[in-house]
């Protein structure tokens, strides 16, 4: 019996064996060695987040041609090398990627899904749509905190999630799970290209910003003590924060939801804040440009628009070079916004980080006399930007208007930014009702004149900034409302003595909506004037696009160059625009937002061959995020802008007039902040007393 | 009408796991997460069918003739041991889709005693083959029902507040207590 059963279970085992062995013959898989050899330099993570099912079936991936050298996302650059050396591929470095959280809600997730229990936010979005009032947006459950293998990922105390750049490898697994599309693994060029989409979780305040700025997110770093972060987010959509938290007339407060509970966060201050705080710790915070692709481009004005196109350029990795025909960069910043408002050191130290980055300049070159669109081509210059600005002024169209002694306030400015001589006399009568009117006016209070400001309509319909108006007015400005000037009185040597004008009064409204001014007959009457400047509009000066009297390019109606609204290119395919010579005189912080437009499209064109937009871009505010029901929040004023200089010494010293926020005080105003679009779900959630959340009925 | 009620009894009146006690550190260690679960499951089903036929010719056309019924469950363990190396030849050469996707869970069952144990349990019932070919797939079935309603729960028992003591394998152990107990109530439905 012992006999048998050894023989039985040898025989057994002899015939698996030999079939095994005939098997592991027929059957045989050949395996290419350098699968193991690519497998044994991966990280070794088993992620999957490079879309091969663990790291074996990436390194299959990568012999077999299907994925390069970069495929591992966790690995970095040294995994990525060793990779291309095996494989004797080619590696240039990548672009950092991370989970980036700012409710997208573009992309949905599957329906279909494995279970991963019903408090996951895939089943709460399947079975409620989540408890959401917001159609897009977080649902705080944080699968993808579950999701994310390295921890990178965690729900911050508000109830979304926040991501840890340092511990993010771009492996994609919570954007994977993400029903909502709150998560998306984004690099800075895709950042930065990013136009705001109706998809996009749009807060009022960030879809009125004309640069587009994310100010829920930046605000919401800076209530957490994080400026540097809040300052990131800034820069990913304007390049100057010094500049535009001081001259900005905050288009965005006025459609602040805080509004409609007592006053708007005072959203500018908050950015000069953040900008302030790091030119005071007198070391500038690195900023991100992509690897140099070597494409050179030429940007063709140095002001706003002109400064911002080539910043984001560079931060894409291109090579632009500035053209300016002045002898520094800023235009209209610097020389058509005064000292007071704007000193310009500060200008001179944020112009300077941004030059910093790589960025050519050449000074006193004018467009059209020593350069031309096809010069530029000649060399090498792949695209062009056109940024040259609206510096011509428009006319009075009255008697004796280039008598000696009337001027321009933009060339009056210009003179006092350049620091020249300005002839400026003892009595001062500023023609106008915009912001550069106003300037003008406060910086000849400052030059020791009696000024009065006319304007055709009443204050209430001055398009200047009221804060401007108010500020005039305390300097000892004296209006002149209702009054249309109708010739000037000069001597005998041709200098202006008076101004002569008539008295209007309201009628019908016009095509902009404000009421129309008309004469009153037999009611002129004289002022007396040694000095007159207007400042009565701007328009671009176009001659210089004319090379032997041909013009290529388009111009609109009003006199600005023609492109499309949101590419920004022009007839000419390599010609971009951007700023006041495509929009007319308008807003720095437009001007900044067309720069990134331009050097987006520019940057896709040279990379994508054409610029290209998606149907969902957002244009008009979204109706429904503009509710004016805000129910169970508290009382809290807004923090006053501090000032430096008290009003009666303002009038004699180019001194800064606004001061910064105290730390303090700018929590306080960032902590106000509703976050409309960031915490507008899970109204069950106990409200977090530290930040004050409040939970916004969203009328749908 | 018989095969209906041997479906039946395999899947919910004697469940391998849950009223066999069979397959026990599979059943722990593999009901974490519901996809786990449910790859793990379907490469039971197979291997499970597969083995019982096997090894019901083993034992018709081997061990009974030679009267050698007493070397039945190492000669099972050394066939089913072979069996699970030659479908993975086999699948990795004629199917590498569905390789790549029972990964692990292959060499997983060479060391499941479950399967032995449906292999075994068809040859002490003395079932025909074809009733063999259904008890093993039923049983498998009810394996991954078993392994599938776990994974569901321990999903749930990791977001509820458990003490620390008792996280992970005391509690999966509690709640395999709890189900089997639950599918006692199938008792006497069929046998
Ligand atoms: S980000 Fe997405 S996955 Fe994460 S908690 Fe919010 S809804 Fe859920
Ligand atoms: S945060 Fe998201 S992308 Fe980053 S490592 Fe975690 S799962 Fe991957």
């Amino acid at each position: 019996m012992i006999l048998s059963s050894v023989l039985v279970l040898f025989g057994i085992g002899l015939t698996a064996a030999i079939i095994l062995a005939v098997a592991s013959k027929l059957l045989y898989v050949y395996e290419d060695p350098r699968i193991a050899q690519v497998e044994a330099v991966l990280a070794g993570a088993n992620c999957g987040g490079c879309g091969y099912p663990g790291c074996a079936g990436a390194a299959q991936g990568v012999v077999e041609g299907k994925a390069g050298a970069t495929v591992c996302v966790i690995g970095g650059d040294t995994v990525a090398a060793n990779v291309a050396a095996i494989m004797g591929l080619e590696f240039s470095s990548m672009e950092k990627q991370i989970a980036f959280v700012d409710c997208t809600g573009g992309t949905r997730a599957e329906d279909v899904y494995v279970y991963e229990g019903i408090k996951d936010c895939r089943a709460q979005h399947l079975l409620y749509s989540g408890s959401k009032m917001c159609p897009e947006g977080c649902l705080g459950y944080g699968t993808c905190v579950t999701a994310c293998q390295f921890g990178a990922i965690e729900m911050g105390p508000n109830g979304y999630p926040v991501v840890d750049p340092n511990l993010c490898t771009a492996c994609g697994g919570c954007e994977q799970v993400c029903p909502r599309g709150v998560i998306t693994i984004w690099g800075m060029t895709a950042r930065i290209t990013h136009l705001n989409e109706i998809t996009d979780c749009l807060a009022p305040c960030r879809q009125r910003c004309p640069g587009q700025i994310n100010i829920p997110r930046y605000i919401e770093q800076v209530s957490r003590g994080d400026y540097a972060g809040a300052l990131e987010t800034i820069r990913e959509r304007i390049p100057m924060p010094l500049s535009i938290g001081r001259v900005c007339p905050h288009p965005c407060e006025e459609v602040c939801r805080r509004g409609h509970v007592e006053e708007p966060i005072g959203i500018n201050m908050i950015k000069r804040f953040a900008a302030d705080w790091e030119m005071h710790s007198g070391q500038r915070l690195p900023i991100a440009c992509a690897p140099d692709t070597g494409r050179k481009i030429a940007v063709v004005g140095g002001g706003p628009a002109g400064i911002s196109c080539a910043y984001f350029l560079r931060r894409l990795g291109h090579s632009p070079t500035i053209f300016e025909s002045m002898p520094a960069l800023g235009g209209q910043l610097r020389y058509g916004i005064p000292e007071y408002r704007l000193p310009k050191d500060i200008l001179d130290w944020e112009i300077q980080g941004i030059l910093d980055l790589g960025i050519d300049v050449k000074y006193n070159t004018f467009f059209g006399t020593d350069f031309s669109l096809s010069t530029l081509s000649d060399d090498g210059y792949e695209a062009v930007f056109l940024g040259i600005g609206a510096w011509m002024n428009m006319n009075l169209q009255i008697e004796n208007e280039a008598a000696d002694g009337v001027e321009t306030g933009t060339e009056f400015l210009t003179k006092v930014g350049l620091g020249l001589e300005t002839h400026i006399g003892k009595k001062v009568v500023v023609i106008g009702g915009g912001n550069t009117a106003i300037d003008t006016a406060r910086t000849s209070v400052r030059l020791g004149a009696d000024v009065t400001l006319m304007y055709r309509r009443t204050k209430d319909e001055m398009p200047a900034n009221i804060e401007e108006i108010i500020g005039a007015e305390e300097e000892g400005v004296t209006y002149l409302f209702l009054a249309a000037p109708t010739r000037i009185l000069t001597n005998e040597s041709g200098h202006v003595t008076h101004v002569e004008y008539i008295t209007m009064q309201l009628g019908d409204p016009d095509a902009s909506g404000r009421r129309r001014p008309e004469p009153i007959p037999g009611t002129e009457a004289k002022i007396e004037a040694d000095t007159v400047y207007t400042a009565i509009g701007q328009k671009p000066e176009l001659s210089c696009l004319y090379e032997d009297g041909h013009c290529a390019l388009e111009e609109t109606q009003w006199r600005t160059l023609g492109a499309d609204p949101d590419t920004l290119q022009t007839a000419l395919p390599h010609v971009f625009t951007g700023g006041d010579m495509h929009t007319g005189p308008a807003l720095v912080i437009t001007a900044l937002g067309e720069g990134r437009k331009a050097a987006r499209s520019i940057h896709q064109y040279l990379t994508e061959d054409a610029p290209h937009i998606t149907s969902t871009i957002q244009r008009e505010l979204i109706d429904y995020t503009m509710f004016t029901n805000v129910p169970d929040v508290g009382l809290r004023d807004r923090i006053p802008m501090p000032h430096l200089i008290e009003c009666d010494e303002r009038s004699g010293t180019f001194k800064e007039i606004e001061g910064t926020l105290s730390e303090t005080d700018v929590q306080y105003e960032a902590c106000r902040c509703l976050r409309c679009g960031l915490t507008c779900y899970n109204r069950d959630q106990p409200e977090n007393q530290t930040t004050e959340i409040m939970t916004i009925e969203k009328k749908l | 009408m018989d095969y209906f009620v041997l479906v039946i009894a395999a899947i919910f009146v004697n469940n391998i796991v849950l009223a066999q006690y069979l397959g026990n550190c599979p059943f722990i260690g593999t009901s974490k997460e519901t996809s786990v679960a449910v790859g793990m499951g379907l490469a039971v089903v197979f291997v499970a069918a597969m083995a019982a036929c096997i090894t019901w010719c083993v034992q018709k056309f081997m061990l009974t003739p030679n009267d050698l019924g007493y070397l039945q469950t190492i000669t099972f363990i050394l066939v089913i041991a072979a069996l699970v190396q030659f479908v993975e030849m086999f699948l990795k050469k004629a199917i590498p889709p569905l390789y790549k996707s029972l990964g692990i869970f292959l060499p997983l069952i060479t060391t499941n005693c479950a399967v032995l144990g449906i292999a075994i349990i068809c040859q002490r019932e003395e079932y025909t083959f074809i009733e063999t070919l259904i008890f093993s797939v039923a049983s498998g079935l009810g394996f991954m029902l078993a392994l599938v309603l776990m994974a569901g729960i321990r999903e749930r028992l990791d977001l509820s507040p458990v003490p620390v003591s008792l996280k992970g394998t005391p509690l999966g152990l509690i709640v395999a207590g709890l189900m089997s107990l639950a599918f006692f109530a199938f008792k006497g439905m069929a046998s």
